[in-house]
């Protein structure tokens, strides 16, 4: 609340044009919000690509309806498409009434808007559900190393784990380890083409595992140790680059369309950012029964997914609404549930009562799922800044057509 | 008497002048003019400034040239640039020659008229479902690998680079396959002008074999009718986004897509360099323009030696049947892609190389039917309101040109293949910047008048010659008989092009519905179609969510085509008269 | 009642071409026939009476029904009826439907319908009116496209080569209809041919026009 007060003068300073200020709901005043929500149209910009996850979405729309929300699903092609969006709204001077309602966002979308002061809050601490958030156990209040201060609520954990067909190979310790597979077995392993942003993972993953300095990574990337940094990385992607599938001069647009080439035999082995959506995949018919993941022995990064809503969205009461059905425990055990989405929760299962805390531990997660055992710590995310630059980078090395 | 007569005769000759009567038709013309070109207008002025580093929006107000810097320093430009103009240009003579060997070796024949029937519904299918068919098809994963592997021995797909390729011969593939069926039909109208049968008989009397009498008598007239069309499938063909992103190679992309890709880029300044490069791609298809003019002009030159050698031409067994089987080729490229698209809509588990999944299931469809029926939806709506809008246009300026006698001029039809000549990539997004500021995006309205750009010129193509080839003594009979102006057009000249006018409507609607990049950039993401929610769902890469979306495409546009086909089949059971 | 049918007058031309020059009067009853080699402007001068003249034909002079100016008149309202080489029967409608579409509105549904059975029993067509034009013989369309023309009550009729398109038996029988037919209405009729046998079978005042200048594109 006192974050509150400091923070709605300075953005009052920072977006003078913007008398819908004084209008937008006081998120620690939920009865007040339910009010306002009841009715209002959100208009949720979400990655479409995934039939897994607009399914679910659709449920969360069930739930919602109940509260009087209509919640609609904008599926776009890039999360980035909805930044732009309301970037060009607020150059427009379209400060009401925005085509944005929430965004799926994290990482260096959320590290822009926030910077641009795009984002209505703080709002995600005074959610009802909130008190049953892993503030403890999970990093769901730092994004990339980029406090959230409560401008975004998270609802789904991801970690790093490879997807690989254990008909044709067997699991792997590490990036050395998967290098020498490759050279071994050529035109079997790929990554979604950078800058996708599990493609973008791929060099991330890659790029800790090489460097010693992880302190280095954790803050913004400078000129000056930049190059030696990354050294490694580039000498790795260089010896493995000629022995990638299609000898790397075309890759998988997405996490998806790489799915599609393990399930075709085209590929052996995977990356993906969530544990069980290999599970998942098979229960859909899209992969192999033989498919299962590993991690690697040092450990493999991890972060969580957030929802978001612009500064100029014209139904902030629903968008908390949806942001806090998302939180509740029937929503995050039906998301981890591999035969639904098989996101990982960001609950706390201590703070569950007793029959939430049940459901969970009643699912199933899947012939190919890991257990938060063999999962292990998850690595936390290097500054945005290194995402940006590698991925660049690696544009400019990998993807110019040289 | 005579004196009265006479005085009178003076004023009569001042009015007969003005014969038709003002109606307000006048004003259709330019309403249509306006419509068609003043997005494309706006667009191209709201894409030039931010090249130069001005957009007002944005507080940038001083001109720079650090946007076309930014585009000059980046490493895959040369790359994307050789790409836009090779597709581009290749597609475009691969199409032509496919289409002017079977029309040389087989126009009039049986065989032909089988092409015919299939190539018509096959230009109406959207090109994204060509696209995802085509790739379905011949990926190394793909229908005819699976086929092909108990002669291969490949229990996994080969690791070559097919779909994707560097040199862009798969999209140049996939983009034949669509223009085929267009300039073949372009060249179906354009044959009715010429009176082909007897030159052809006069030249095969002289001892010319079939194609060499087909190319040396008929094809310079019905080039010089096709140029325009030809210029539009290279205009297309080196601008297209959503081909290019499904069959295109992306380490660089084309142009185009490097464009939408820097559109959507959350960094301002990157949105000066998409502008920028609209402005490299505009003038890239101009350049390619002048530069096919030239090798018009040379190939009419080594043309024009080669009649008068007089060769009576020899090739006619190998070429024929090759014309032939190209035009088959294409037919069944696209069917096929279909095809693959409906199998993997129903698929249950289907491994490699396995020719079919091991189960079929309606899971996919059940899981889909919810978004497909919203989507299919606002693609009729809109598609119903730009082909209305469209159809009253333009009959309102034919109708205009009847009435005041003045025919479309050689320039007129240039302004009406504008909209089609101008990438859309250098006007649409200055067209977003510019609705948005006036806070008119978004909106189910601002998408249609959007189509409508493109609309209005297909339906003014398909409209035009059969509108003007009704005998216009009809028009007099009627008239001898008392009816008026609008009588003669409600009552007598509609109803007899009821079927042309449903056939221009199902090209509209046909045309609506495959539109993606407008309906993205305009609609703002608010306004879904079948199209969009197609390209966002294959972002994905769910090959049963892209073979559900694709086959619903397909049925969305050929639902009118049947519809056009049938209505008047069935109202004018009767009519002899008005069957073809 | 009936009128003389007046070109007083005409001269039409074509940028600035000299076309077709008459100064003629038709008397109820009679018939002009206008002779001349195609290209000649003989059917440029018909849509100047019928007031269907394209934009870039220029033309001076008058056209009246007895006293009636009806040079400026749009088509519709001029009362003149036309008859083509072709029957130009409107292919969606049927033979009664064309028929109806001839006769002037008015008078009640039953009327009406017994007003074309008639005209149908007067031309050896009765009970046709239900068929599809196309389903007729040549000559039986053509005998329809006079009856349709007729029932409008024209004032005045027009000829357009519009015996060309016959054999020669179904031609006589065409020529003596239709002459009959204006006798009896005592209509004012201007015929166009090329065709010397109908300018004997109309037996009124012949007028060959010869190419002026030089001869304008096909008319």
């Amino acid at each position: 609340m006192t974050r509150l007060a400091t923070a709605l003068p300075l953005l009052a300073a920072l977006l003078a044009p913007m008398p819908v200020l004084a209008a937008d709901p006081d998120p620690a005043d939920w009865d007040t919000v339910l009010q306002h929500a009841r009715g209002q149209t959100v208009y949720w910009h979400a990655w479409g690509g995934s039939t897994a996850t607009n399914d679910f979405i659709a449920w969360i729309g069930d739930q919602v309806a109940e509260q009087g929300v209509t919640l609609e699903h904008v599926k776009l092609a890039d999360t980035a498409d909805a930044v732009t969006r309301v970037l060009n709204e607020r150059q427009a001077g379209q400060n009401d009434d925005s085509a944005v309602d929430m965004i799926w966002i994290n990482g260096p979308n959320f590290a822009a808007m926030k910077e641009a002061d795009l984002l209505f809050g703080p709002f995600a601490e005074n959610l009802p559900n909130w008190q049953f958030v892993d503030v403890a156990g999970k990093t769901v209040q730092s994004d990339f190393t980029v406090p959230t201060e409560g401008y975004e609520s998270p609802w789904a954990m991801a970690q790093v784990v490879y997807m690989y067909d254990s008909a044709d190979m067997d699991p792997q310790p590490s990036a050395e380890a998967i290098l020498k597979w490759a050279q071994a077995n050529p035109g079997r392993f790929t990554y979604p083409q950078p800058p996708d942003f599990l493609g973008a993972t791929f060099l991330k993953q890659t790029l800790i595992e090489l460097t010693d300095n992880s302190d280095t990574l954790s803050k913004a990337a400078d000129d000056a140790d930049y190059a030696a940094v990354t050294a490694p990385l580039w000498e790795y992607l260089d010896a493995l680059t000629p022995v990638l599938w299609r000898s790397g001069s075309a890759y998988p647009a997405t996490g998806p369309a790489q799915l599609q080439l393990l399930a075709d035999n085209e590929i052996d082995l995977a990356i993906s950012f969530s544990p069980g959506e290999a599970s998942t995949a098979i229960a859909n018919n899209q992969l192999p029964d033989t498919v299962r993941t590993f991690v690697l022995e040092n450990g493999t990064l991890g972060n969580a997914s957030y929802v978001a809503i612009p500064y100029n969205s014209g139904s902030k009461a629903g968008a908390m609404v949806v942001a806090n059905t998302l939180l509740s425990p029937a929503a995050q055990a039906r998301a981890q549930d591999p035969a639904v989405l098989g996101y990982g929760t960001v609950l706390d299962m201590e703070a569950l009562s007793e029959p939430d805390r049940a459901a969970f531990e009643a699912l199933d997660l899947g012939i190919a799922t890991l257990s938060p055992a063999e999962l292990g710590v998850a690595l936390p995310e290097p500054h945005p800044s290194w995402m940006t630059r590698i991925t660049e980078d690696w544009t400019r090395r990998y993807g110019s057509g040289k | 008497m005579r004196a009265l007569a006479r005085h009178i005769s003076a004023l009569g000759a001042l009015r007969a002048g003005f014969q038709w009567s003002p109606s307000g038709l006048g004003l259709v013309p330019a309403l249509t003019l306006l419509a068609m070109l003043g997005p494309v207008c706006a667009g191209l002025l709201c894409t030039f400034l931010p090249a130069f580093g001005i957009l007002p929006a944005a507080g940038l107000s001083t001109p720079s040239l650090d946007p076309i810097a930014a585009l000059l320093d980046w490493p895959g430009l040369g790359a994307a640039l050789r790409l836009s103009l090779t597709t581009g240009l290749l597609a475009t003579a691969l199409s032509l020659a496919i289409v002017t060997l079977t029309l040389a070796g087989w126009h009039g024949s049986g065989p032909f008229r089988m092409l015919e029937r299939l190539l018509s519904p096959l230009l109406s299918v959207p090109h994204a479902a060509t696209a995802f068919g085509f790739a379905f098809l011949i990926a190394p994963s793909g229908w005819l690998s699976r086929l092909a592997s108990p002669l291969t021995g490949w229990d996994r797909p080969p690791d070559l680079l097919i779909v994707q390729d560097p040199w862009g011969l798969t999209l140049t593939a996939g983009l034949v396959v669509k223009e085929v069926p267009f300039l073949l039909l372009m060249a179906l109208a354009a044959l009715g002008q010429v009176d082909t049968r007897r030159r052809i008989r006069v030249a095969q009397a002289l001892g010319y074999n079939r194609i060499a009498a087909w190319l040396k008598t008929v094809f310079p007239a019905v080039y010089s009718q096709i140029r325009l069309p030809v210029y539009v499938v290279l205009a297309y063909s080196m601008s297209v986004v959503d081909v290019a992103m499904i069959l295109g190679p992306s380490t660089p992309p084309t142009l185009s897509v490097q464009i939408v890709r820097w559109m959507s880029d959350p960094d301002l300044a990157q949105r000066l360099t998409a502008a920028a490069a609209a402005l490299l791609q505009g003038a890239l298809v101009l350049g390619a323009l002048g530069l096919w003019r030239c090798g018009e002009s040379v190939v009419a030159r080594l043309g024009c030696i080669w009649i008068s050698k007089g060769n009576r031409g020899a090739s006619d067994p190998v070429l024929r049947p090759v014309g032939l089987a190209l035009g088959l080729l294409t037919a069944f490229v696209v069917l096929a892609g279909i095809a693959v698209l409906a199998v993997w809509s129903l698929a249950g588990f289907w491994a490699f190389p396995d020719a079919l999944p091991q189960s079929f299931d309606l899971r996919s469809w059940s899981r889909h039917l919810p978004g497909i029926v919203s989507a299919t939806g606002t693609t009729v709506l809109i598609a119903v309101l730009a082909t209305l809008l469209a159809l009253a246009l333009v009959l309102g300026c034919l109708e205009a040109e009847y009435r005041s006698g003045h025919s479309l001029t050689r320039r007129g039809l240039w302004l009406i293949y504008l909209p089609l000549l101008v990438p859309q990539t250098a006007f649409l997004p200055g067209l977003q910047t510019l609705l948005l500021s006036l806070g008119a995006d978004r909106t189910l309205w601002a998408v249609v008048l959007a189509h409508l750009v493109f609309v209005l010129p297909y339906v003014f193509l398909s409209l035009g010659d059969p509108w003007r080839a009704w005998d216009r003594r009809n028009g007099t009979v009627a008239a001898a008989l008392g009816a008026s102006e609008w009588g003669v057009l409600w009552r007598v000249r509609l109803p007899m092009l009821l079927r042309p006018i449903l056939t221009t409507a199902a090209v509209a609607v046909a045309v609506s519905v495959g539109q993606y990049l407008p309906t993205l950039l305009v609609g703002g993401g608010r306004v879904p179609t079948l199209t969009t929610e197609a390209v966002a769902l294959a972002s994905g890469g769910d090959r049963r969510a892209i073979g559900v979306y694709g086959v619903a495409q397909t049925l969305a546009v050929l639902g009118p085509f049947i519809l056009a086909l049938a209505v008047p089949a069935v109202v004018w059971r009767n009519r002899r008269g008005l069957h073809v | 009642m009936s009128e003389a049918l007046i070109l007083h007058n005409v001269r039409i031309t074509r940028g600035g071409v000299p076309l077709v020059s008459i100064d003629q009067s038709i008397a109820p009853g009679e018939v002009l026939t206008v002779m001349g080699p195609s290209g000649v402007g003989k059917s440029t001068l018909l849509s100047y009476v019928a007031g269907t003249l394209a934009a870039d034909f220029e033309a001076t002079g008058m056209v009246c029904l007895g006293t009636t100016d009806i040079t400026t008149l749009p088509a519709a309202q001029r009362q003149i009826g036309i008859l083509f080489q072709d029957d130009l029967l409107f292919p969606h409608l049927s033979v009664g439907a064309n028929l109806a579409f001839g006769l002037r509105p008015g008078g009640s549904r039953a009327w009406r319908n017994k007003r074309i059975e008639t005209a149908l029993s007067d031309i050896g067509l009765t009970g046709y009116a239900d068929r599809d034009p196309e389903t007729l013989s040549g000559g039986q369309k053509a005998r329809v496209a006079l009856m349709r023309m007729l029932l409008s009550e024209p004032r005045a009729l027009l000829l357009d080569e519009a015996f060309s398109g016959l054999d020669a038996a179904l031609r006589r029988q065409m020529r003596s209809l239709v002459f009959d037919r204006a006798r009896e209405m005592d209509l004012p009729v201007l015929m166009v041919t090329h065709d010397a046998d109908d300018a004997d079978a109309a037996a009124g005042t012949v007028i060959q026009l010869a190419t002026e200048s030089m001869p304008a594109p096909a008319d």
